[in-house]
């Protein structure tokens, strides 16, 4: 199958003048440097050897977080920028939708702009015509088109710059997160027209970071992080590759977070915040009628003369882990120090979500286990079998106290972890269901079963 | 470079396009539109005569009547300076073009040089109507040095054109250096002064070396006195902008690489 765009070892290596940008002639004359004011100070690599090739007429997803460099190799394809090094080639004509509208002068008409957009793309006066009314059309602007652009809303502005990129009929389109632009059904009007494109054998390099679209779209995808091709080929696959590294360094955040917090809370030396325990005990914490519940901000609290010297969340393979998903087995293992041998211990949990609300809250004290004693080191875990809560931040309280509330230590909203979910459901907790329907309800058979 | 100045021509679409829109756009929403390239160089005619028939008058014999041999040099000398200011800006205004879409940069830069040429042409009936009421008609041949003046100008224009643009992507003072050459290079031009008035001959080899100077007194001559004595010079510059554009445009041509980084 032939190629329609390829890139071999492309690097492209971005300047940055620092200071220079403002530099005045006069100064690059007296110090005969103006090749020197020239030269980059400092560069910034946007790309580093990343090598792709689109086969002609597939649909091709390039994925990454912000500023790995995707909207750069989109520049690239489309020649706004020439590479550092490696080649660049692609075969056919090419249409960027890359900034809408981009050309567009605000003082004159929709019609007139829609000529000189269409010009700039490449398209002849004659052509215009022909697809003037297509564009009308697509754009739903018929009875604005002879109003000057600055009278159009910004959507009305992308459709317009859309319709015309998209009527240009490339060999090559480019699209660069653009789908934002209308409503609901200007959105469905374009993912009609890529899919006319796909029919009629037109190769599309999509940026986007909607992963919807890349695994129902394309055909293969590309997953750039920090400038590096990290994967490519099956787009389930990359996509797969690219969440599971964009949960590693929530993962990572998450943990330094959490370190954080608790440091900062053990900052406090335990004898001073002991005197807070007795304003707040911690019974009243886990009573759901009690104001705090709602109004808690993270801390760290009690006499510690028995001391939490560990808190950590395991995920369903025993190691630490932040970031979980929706059902997976959640285990919270806490590690205590008694300094002096105490018979009155309650160990206690606590779960909020990110708005403060109590998702759950439970001590040993009130499921009736009694804890007769505790010396030196010991251990508690708390291990959930299945995490039924939705797509969201999580924060949890730690707590040992005595069964009438005083607290030996309370870490309040210290450890922080993230739910995940490929369901859009809402609300906190997601019972476990399923759907069943009477046999005259047709169902389509779901894509990933 | 030879390869990019053929697109050019295949660009002219494209150019007459923008050059149509940014006459367009200039005049939008204004009361009388196109008239003001009539009514500025109008008003411009009265407020000279006034100063130099009445406040500081000029009566160099042949200059006669003055506000009207100025004016010859005066329309052609406001196509170049507004050129060049426009043009050195336009590579920064156009900037979302140059970023965003796969665009030849050298097209911004010529269109500011024709938009303002199409000002200057509508402005020369204004003054062809004052010279023929005036009683200065045009000699045989001036209907041909006219448009080699014009397309002297065009070129040598567009030369510097593409060289303030480009340079000013990256030195963006220039802007405000060129405002002040402008007017320097004004008075330095034998334009609200008649070349052949006793005091400026002296000075004669000097003024020679600024090509403007060739430029102004072709346009006296075949606007103002009905024949050309200046001819040469004329030709001489023309080949000199010939050579001054493709070192501009190989200049541009260097720098273009830089420029969507750099706007």
């Amino acid at each position: 199958m032939t190629k329609a765009i390829e890139l071999f070892n492309v690097s492209k290596v971005y300047r940055k003048y620092g200071g220079k940008q403002f530099a005045t002639l006069k100064s690059a004359f007296l110090q005969r440097s103006i090749l020197r004011e020239l030269q980059p100070s400092e560069t910034f690599p946007a790309l580093t050897d990343v090598s792709f090739a689109v086969p002609r007429g597939s649909t091709y997803g390039v994925v990454g977080r912000n500023g790995s460099g995707k909207s750069t190799a989109l520049k690239l394809v489309a020649g706004i920028t020439k590479p550092t090094s490696g080649t660049v080639r692609v075969d056919g004509r090419i249409s960027a939708l890359i900034e809408l509208g981009a050309g567009f002068h605000p003082e004159i008409s929709g019609r007139e702009n829609v000529y000189i957009n269409g010009i700039m793309l490449g398209l002849s006066k004659r052509q215009i015509q022909d697809r003037f009314d297509d564009i009308v059309e697509f754009a739903e602007l018929r009875e604005f088109i002879d109003a000057p652009v600055k009278t159009y809303s910004s959507g009305m502005y992308m459709r317009l710059g859309f319709a015309v990129a998209i009527n240009v009929d490339p060999d090559v389109l480019l699209v660069d997160e653009v789908l934002a632009v209308g409503d609901e059904s200007f959105t469905h009007k374009c993912l009609d027209k890529f899919s006319e494109f796909r029919r009629r054998g037109k190769t599309i390099l999509l940026v986007t970071h909607s992963l919807n679209l890349v695994e129902r779209f394309c055909d293969e995808a590309l997953w750039l992080d920090g400038g590096r091709a990290m994967s490519h080929g099956d787009p389930k696959r990359v996509i797969g590759d690219y969440l599971t590294s964009v949960e590693a360094s929530e993962e990572q955040l998450l943990a330094a977070t959490t370190a954080r917090l608790v440091e900062e809370a053990s900052a406090t030396p335990a004898a001073e915040s002991g005197a807070r325990s007795d304003a707040t005990p911690a019974a009243e914490l886990f009573d759901p009628t009690s104001a705090n519940m709602f109004h808690a901000t993270e801390g760290r609290w009690g006499a510690r003369e028995v001391e939490i010297t560990e808190v950590q969340l395991l995920g369903p393979d025993s190691t630490p882990a932040h970031v979980f998903h929706t059902g997976q087995a959640m285990t919270v293992r806490v590690k205590v120090h008694a300094r002096q041998p105490a018979d009155d211990v309650v160990f206690g949990i606590g779960l909020f979500n990110a708005d403060g609300v109590c998702c759950y809250g439970t001590n040993t004290f009130i499921e009736d286990i009694v804890l007769d004693g505790i010396e030196r080191d010991a251990e508690a875990t708390f291990a959930i079998s299945s995490l039924d809560l939705v797509e969201g931040t999580y924060k949890m309280d730690v707590a040992v106290h005595k069964r009438d509330g005083y607290p030996y230590d309370y870490h309040r909203l210290l450890y922080t972890f993230r739910v995940k979910s490929r369901t859009h459901d809402v609300g906190i907790y997601r019972p476990q269901h399923t759907w069943t329907f009477s046999p005259n309800v047709a169902r389509r058979p779901t894509r990933d079963a | 470079m030879f390869s990019n100045l053929a697109n050019l021509l295949r660009y002219r679409g494209l150019i007459s396009s923008l050059v149509a829109r940014e006459l367009k756009a200039r005049y939008r929403g204004s009361v009388f539109g196109f008239l003001w390239s009539f009514i500025n160089p109008l008003l411009l005619l009265l407020i000279y005569s006034f100063v130099f028939t009445t406040v500081i008058p000029n009566t160099t014999p042949g200059a006669q009547p003055f506000a009207l041999f100025m004016f010859c040099g005066i329309l052609p000398w406001n196509w170049f300076a507004t050129s060049l200011s426009d043009a050195a800006g336009s590579l920064i205004a156009g900037g979302n073009l140059i970023r965003k879409v796969l665009f030849p940069a050298e097209v911004l830069p010529l269109v500011s040089v024709l938009a303002n040429m199409v000002h200057f042409f509508l402005g020369l009936p204004i003054l062809i109507g004052f010279l023929l009421y005036a009683r200065h008609y045009p000699g045989p041949t001036d209907l041909i040095w006219f448009p080699v003046a014009v397309i002297v100008q065009l070129v040598f224009s567009s030369a510097l054109a593409l060289l303030l643009a480009a340079l000013t992507v990256h030195f963006r003072d220039i802007r405000d250096i060129l405002a002040n050459v402008l007017t320097l290079w004004f008075f330095a031009t034998p334009i609200i002064y008649p070349w052949f008035q006793e005091s400026v001959r002296e000075y004669k080899p000097y003024f020679n070396l600024n090509p403007f100077t060739h430029l102004a007194i072709a346009y006296q001559e075949i606007l103002f006195f009905g024949q050309i004595g200046h001819w040469r010079w004329l030709l001489v510059l023309g080949v000199v902008s010939i050579v001054l554009f493709l070192a501009c445009y190989w200049v541009f041509d260097r720098l273009r690489d830089s420029f969507a980084e750099a706007v």
